[in-house]
């Protein structure tokens, strides 16, 4: 069999435990790069002839550390490298014992290079791209094709990050526990930030270019989940976006226009998707320790349990929506629990629950999108229509301002 | 004699397959399957969600709930196949058919089957990709 696709996967699933521990080795992230680059190469020349080593990761961090020492010490005299059979031979014995060095200290490792990438010193957007080059593996080519810049702008936004990092301290003693939830808590806000920049594309073509970010995004919750499996936070964020990106193929139609959710054509959801979801925020509701991300993700999962939009549990979400003011009061999150709030109380109780959030709420395009619709339904179409028509010149894009247009084109004034 | 051809690997590698990696293996393990159906060996098959979405019921005086699987290995169970074979010879040959279509890392646990229920599932309860 000359199906050598099964190398590539293997490598970026020992990446970030690799890069992980590399960089506590050197604790500098190109060496660790180099390598990272370096024992890949030589897994490319050996594993299609000697098969997987048993532990991949163990033989990663193995060849890549004696590699990058090895290189250090040929500055100094010239040292011959173990031929590549040998070293191969050696690396399953060996492996066990680096194993037991990487063991213990492979979640911190991760958590660590994780952390790393949203260094508080960075700019959102470059924690996000340094995470895709550095945890994931994309390449600059990659990770510019789905920000949709140029290769150079992107090479140099990550190269500003890492120098940035550079001259930061970060600390490589094992975190105590409550550094460690702040690591966490830093990690979670990054991937959930990197899933959005994938997920609020607005049109179709757009959205195909930046699906790689959703899907890394997606890849980088499950390591996290997999190293902190009983988090219910972080359970809730990988149910909250493995609910959301389930609707991704009903989220536009035929002409690259957005489809609202109680317009999605719900058969179009992937039902693997759904099932992991509820599945996780199942679990993690047993723990009775809700946070945002869990509420979150139990809004999305009464949408996902719902067979036809007219039977969500609006009330359900309502409370839901309730809760998750009190713990993260923002007027963003009062606004979407006014749609729940119309479909239960009617639109009256909803206008008056956003009428107050005008002031702060003024150029969101959203905001006038509901209060237009609102008064549309108080039978309002004078104020439906201008509000409508401030929420189109506030449209980000020529889809979301179509879709305000087809409510002006209802009104019929 | 009925065998289970219990599939194990590392989540994180499949969790990185690239989409046409994923399309071509399946379709090289579907035809396994169906070959398997047409010879009329074929028993119920499953691919299971990853462990992060599994929950254990430890048994004992006071029941444990462990998120996850109980043991931390570096390969999980992700599926199984009941397969009925005339020898372990034959099991064996099944379960290299199969690493052959999905070829790395990973192991094919051979064991047989003691007891076996058939699915009395409705269709509409039963996932599909």
């Amino acid at each position: 069999m000359n199906d050598l696709g099964w190398i590539d996967p293997v490598l970026s699933a020992a990446r970030p435990q690799v890069m992980g521990a590399l960089l506590r080795y050197f604790r500098n992230l190109d060496t660790a790069e180099e390598a990272f680059q370096e024992a890949c190469l030589r897994a490319l020349k050996s594993w299609p002839h000697n098969g997987p080593p048993r532990d991949p990761a163990a033989w990663l961090i193995l060849v890549g550390r004696n590699a990058a020492m090895d290189d250090i010490r040929k500055r100094a005299r010239q040292t011959e490298l173990p031929d590549e059979a040998v070293l191969s031979d050696l690396t399953d014995a060996e492996a066990s014992l680096a194993d037991r060095l990487d063991g213990e200290h492979y979640k911190d490792d991760i958590l660590r290079l994780l952390f790393i990438c949203c260094h508080p010193e960075l700019p959102a957007t470059q924690q996000i791209a340094l995470a895709l080059r550095i945890v994931c593996g994309l390449s600059v080519k990659q990770i510019a094709q789905a920000f949709l810049v140029s290769e150079a702008a992107m090479e140099q936004r990550i190269t500003r990050a890492k120098a940035r990092i550079g001259n930061a301290s970060v600390a490589f003693e094992t975190p105590g526990a409550p550094e460690r939830a702040e690591r966490l808590a830093a990690v979670a806000a990054m991937i959930y930030l990197l899933f959005n920049e994938g997920y609020s594309s607005s049109s179709s073509r757009e959205a195909e270019a930046r699906t790689p970010l959703a899907e890394q995004a997606i890849w980088l919750v499950r390591l996290l989940l997999r190293l902190f499996p009983s988090e219910p936070e972080i359970m809730g964020l990988t149910a909250l976006m493995l609910l959301q990106r389930a609707r991704a193929k009903a989220r536009f139609d035929k002409d690259g226009d957005i489809v609202l959710l109680e317009d999605q054509d719900r058969s179009l959801w992937s039902r693997p998707r759904i099932a992991e979801g509820l599945a996780l925020i199942d679990k993690a509701m047993r723990h009775r320790r809700p946070g945002p991300y869990q509420i979150q993700a139990a809004i999305a999962a009464l949408h996902a349990r719902a067979p036809c939009a007219e039977d969500t549990d609006w009330a359900q979400i309502d409370m839901l929506y309730a809760n998750l003011e009190r713990l993260q009061p923002s007027p963003v999150i009062t606004l979407n629990r006014a749609v729940a709030v119309s479909k239960v109380r009617g639109a009256e109780a909803a206008y008056e629950m956003i009428e107050p959030l005008g002031a702060r709420l003024q150029g969101y395009f959203y905001f006038h999108g509901v209060k237009g619709a609102l008064l549309q339904q108080l039978g309002r179409p004078q104020e439906a229509h201008e509000a409508f028509s401030r929420a189109i010149a506030l449209a980000n894009t020529p889809a979301e301002a179509a879709h305000i247009r087809q409510h002006l084109d209802r009104l019929s004034l | 004699m009925l065998y289970a051809i219990l599939c194990y690997n590392s989540e994180e590698a499949i969790g990185a397959w690239s989409k046409d990696h994923h399309d071509e293996t399946m379709a090289r393990l579907y035809a396994v399957n169906d070959k398997l159906a047409q010879q009329g060996r074929l028993g119920p098959v499953a691919r299971l969600l990853p462990t992060t979405a599994a929950t254990t019921l430890r048994k004992g005086r006071e029941e444990l709930v462990i998120d996850g699987p109980f043991a931390e290995t570096k390969e999980q169970l992700l599926g199984f196949y009941v397969i009925d074979c005339a020898t372990l010879e034959a099991a064996l040959d099944t379960a290299k058919e199969l690493a052959k279509a999905n070829p790395g890392t990973g192991s094919y646990e051979i064991r047989p089957v003691a007891e076996f229920h058939p699915s009395q599932l409705p269709d509409e309860k039963k996932p599909v990709a």
